[in-house]
């Protein structure tokens, strides 16, 4: 209740302090600090003076969970801003909110912009658009898993380092040799429910949930138990018996070891490449995430994490049309191409792709191309489209306490993940009462 | 006897108790009632509609063994909190009202920690304790032993343990120093005369009359441990790994604000209430009989 309170009061304190100016304001709530807070200040400062009718305000209100608590907490208070940043597990919570938010397809029909959304890559948009492909919210920061290579700890241990690694058997491979080598930490990860379920799902076009992932109707279940799932868990949970995969955390722990050059693989958004990039001082690659070669002949695609740009019911249809013209002039190629290039993410359309190929930036960075690849050589397929859970911030932390106890050798992959599915479903039928 | 002013009429101590009643009612009835009544729903995160559902939130909770796990898990935290803090406070408070010289640097030193925030105070033991840069497990690597909290259970309950009691040894210590210092020496001082030892002083004389801060912090200490190491316990593990530092508290928070469950975070607060209510009115009817004033 505390907390609640404390919330609605800051989220107030901010709209009085907000300036009042002639022209219209548009209010923008997001969830970066540091580099990518500067980015987006460039971004919505470029946006301000490229025209005068509109005024953009952006507020940083915390990380992911707490953006999407001081938007929900201000929409209560009647106070909500008109665009909120929302990460890519609170798509389901923000759709089944009709009455709070305003599709993006339909704020761009009512201001009359041209609004093309074939323009955005399927891979991208397709977590946020509904089965009849209308887009819910813009794709704002996207990225997809990758495989990260110290080239130099490989040699080191006598490898390669241009042996292959498209699969997890070459993996295992390689893992075996780093061990026997002597090496602390052959591999380890990130986000380890977002990469190695979610993707891995995805990747082995193999249902994550049914109702074709969550798309098809909130009474969907759990399907991460499968035989794919199960095996790759089992692998893991062997290869972190043997000491060959280092468990660092639950979030992005594993980077640090990863940039320090204590580990010679790990697996993390494509996203890492900037801090990878800058710390770094070794020679380092990054690969397509690996794949089974016993469970499918070629990958599917991976799906994407990050956060959408959601528009928020209740505001004038000036302030949508301010809306609609900056959501417009973020999709254009220019400023895509800028942000996929400082950071990282995936560019969501296409021409901000082969814009920055023309650019020559993908020569001069190789390896910043291995997610658009992956991401776009397949057209998505049903189990690759996305995820749409509700309460999956939720799911995603018992699916970490499962996974925790195969790597502690407390629980083998199959009951862990038999718990998962069953203590998540729990979940979906409550999220299931409260959105019907 | 006990002198008792009394005042006349009706509105004046109506009106002088009157700030006091308004303030637990706006802030605490207020948002104790909110939490019973909304305990009894299944609200949409926005607010935009609620189903009733009577006790099914409740029906829920109790029937989820993982919920029911979280008391263990709160029960063994709370007990250990609670224990280190007070065992640790009252060493150094019997070493401190030793002390001649000094005393006041000591005091203030010990005093310090009790300013840094939880959160923060997580924060610099998760640092100690990292498994790859922490100063304390690179120590106990020498050491053969492998510190991997990130993993182990018992090693992420001793860590939120700790960290919990340290900044607490501080508030513990300033009242058992004053309980020692508000006991008579000519007391200590016969029973030395009579020949009794330090040890025994102690536990005949020094802790007997010590008891009612004794009590006092043990009462607050648990509710402290209950609820206001969420910060510490948010910093350094998570709840994790598995479920092994998920105290009720912290579920609190994450379904309630990670969830958006905010019908099953609810009733949790109402649980909650009615643990720490029943747990101060057994302090109070059976130890407070054993205290002596």
């Amino acid at each position: 209740m505390k907390l609640k309170h404390l919330l609605l009061g800051s989220a107030t304190a901010v709209l009085v302090a907000a300036p009042v100016a002639a022209q219209t304001q548009v209010e923008f709530w997001h969830a970066f600090t540091g580099r990518l807070g500067e980015l987006v200040a460039a971004q919505v400062e470029t946006f301000n003076n490229s025209q005068s009718d509109y005024v953009v305000e952006a507020t940083h209100k915390g990380n992911y969970s707490e953006t999407l608590n001081a938007g929900i907490a201000a929409f209560r208070a009647g106070e909500q801003p008109d665009i909120l940043m929302v990460f890519e597990v609170g798509t389901a919570t923000m759709m089944g909110a009709k009455g709070a938010i305003k599709p993006v397809y339909e704020v761009m029909a009512d201001s009359g912009a041209d609004f093309d959304s074939d323009a955005y890559i399927g891979a991208v948009k397709g977590y946020y658009t509904t089965s009849e492909g209308e887009m819910l919210s813009l794709p704002f920061n996207s990225s997809t898993p990758v495989l990260w290579v110290n080239r130099d700890a490989l040699e080191e241990a006598g490898i390669d380092p241009d042996t292959d690694m498209s699969t997890w058997e070459q993996v295992g491979g390689v893992l075996d040799k780093l061990k026997e080598a002597g090496s602390e930490c052959p591999m380890t990860t990130a986000w380890q429910s977002w990469i190695h379920l979610e993707n891995l799902s995805a990747y082995h076009d193999t249902p994550f949930a049914t109702k074709a992932n969550g798309f098809g109707g909130v009474d969907t279940e759990l399907a991460l138990n499968g035989d794919v799932q199960v095996a790759h868990i089992q692998a893991m949970g062997d290869w972190a018996k043997e000491g060959k995969f280092i468990y660092a955390g639950r979030r992005n722990e594993g980077g640090a070891n990863f940039r320090s050059g204590d580990c010679a693989l790990f697996t993390e958004s494509s996203a890492g490449y900037a801090g990878i990039k800058s710390e770094a001082k070794f020679d380092f690659e990054v690969r397509p995430l690996p794949y089974w070669a016993s469970a499918v002949d070629a990958p599917q695609n991976t799906i994407i994490g990050g956060a959408s740009l959601w528009v928020m019911e209740g505001q004038s249809d000036e302030e949508y049309k301010g809306v609609a013209e900056f959501l417009n002039f973020l999709s254009s190629a220019e400023v895509q191409a800028k942000w996929h290039q400082d950071t990282g993410y995936l560019p969501i359309t296409s021409a901000a792709a082969d814009l920055t190929r023309e650019q020559g930036f993908y020569d001069e960075n190789p390896g910043t191309d291995v997610a658009v690849k992956q991401m776009t050589t397949n057209a998505p397929t049903e189990n690759s489209k996305g995820l749409r859970l509700g309460s999956f911030d939720q799911i995603r932390g018992i699916i970490d306490e499962e996974l925790e106890a195969v790597w502690s050798g407390d629980k083998d992959a199959k009951t862990a993940l038999d718990s998962a599915k069953q203590r998540g479903d729990e979940l979906l039928r409550r999220f299931e009462q409260t959105s019907r | 006897m006990e002198k008792r002013v009394t005042f006349k009429g009706l509105w004046l101590p109506l009106l002088l108790v009157l700030p006091q009643i308004v303030i637990t009612a706006v802030f605490f009835f207020y948002p104790a009632g909110q939490a019973i009544w909304q305990s009894l729903f299944i609200p949409d995160p926005f607010g935009l509609s609620m189903k009733y559902v009577g006790l099914g939130n409740f029906e829920y909770l109790l029937g989820n063994p993982y919920y029911r796990a979280s008391f263990v898990t709160t029960a063994i935290f709370s007990i250990l909190v609670t224990v280190v803090s007070m065992g640790i406070a009252l060493y150094l408070a019997v070493l401190a009202d030793r002390l001649i010289k000094g005393s006041g640097v000591y005091r203030t030193l010990l005093i310090w920690p009790y300013a840094v925030a939880p959160a923060v105070a997580g924060v610099l033991w998760l640092f100690m304790f990292n498994t790859r840069v922490g100063v304390v497990s690179w120590y106990l690597g020498l050491l053969g032993y492998d510190w991997n909290h990130v993993l182990n259970g018992e090693e992420a309950m001793g860590l939120v343990v700790v960290a919990s009691a340290w900044g607490r040894i501080s508030y513990n210590f300033l009242f058992f120093l004053a309980g020692l210092q508000a006991i008579p020496k000519s007391v200590i001082e016969a029973a030395a005369i009579d020949g009794a030892r330090f040890w025994t002083r102690f536990r005949t004389i020094v802790f007997p009359l010590l008891s009612p801060t004794t009590f006092f912090l043990l009462v607050v200490n648990i509710v402290y441990a209950f609820f206001e190491t969420f910060g510490v316990i948010h910093t350094i593990t998570s709840g994790g790994p598995q479920q092994s530092t998920t105290i009720l508290v912290y579920k609190v928070y994450a379904d309630g604000f990670v969830g958006q469950d905010l019908g099953s975070s609810a009733a949790q607060s109402v649980i909650l209430l009615f643990i720490v209510g029943l747990l101060t009115i057994v302090q109070f009817k059976f130890i407070e009989r054993r205290v002596h004033y």
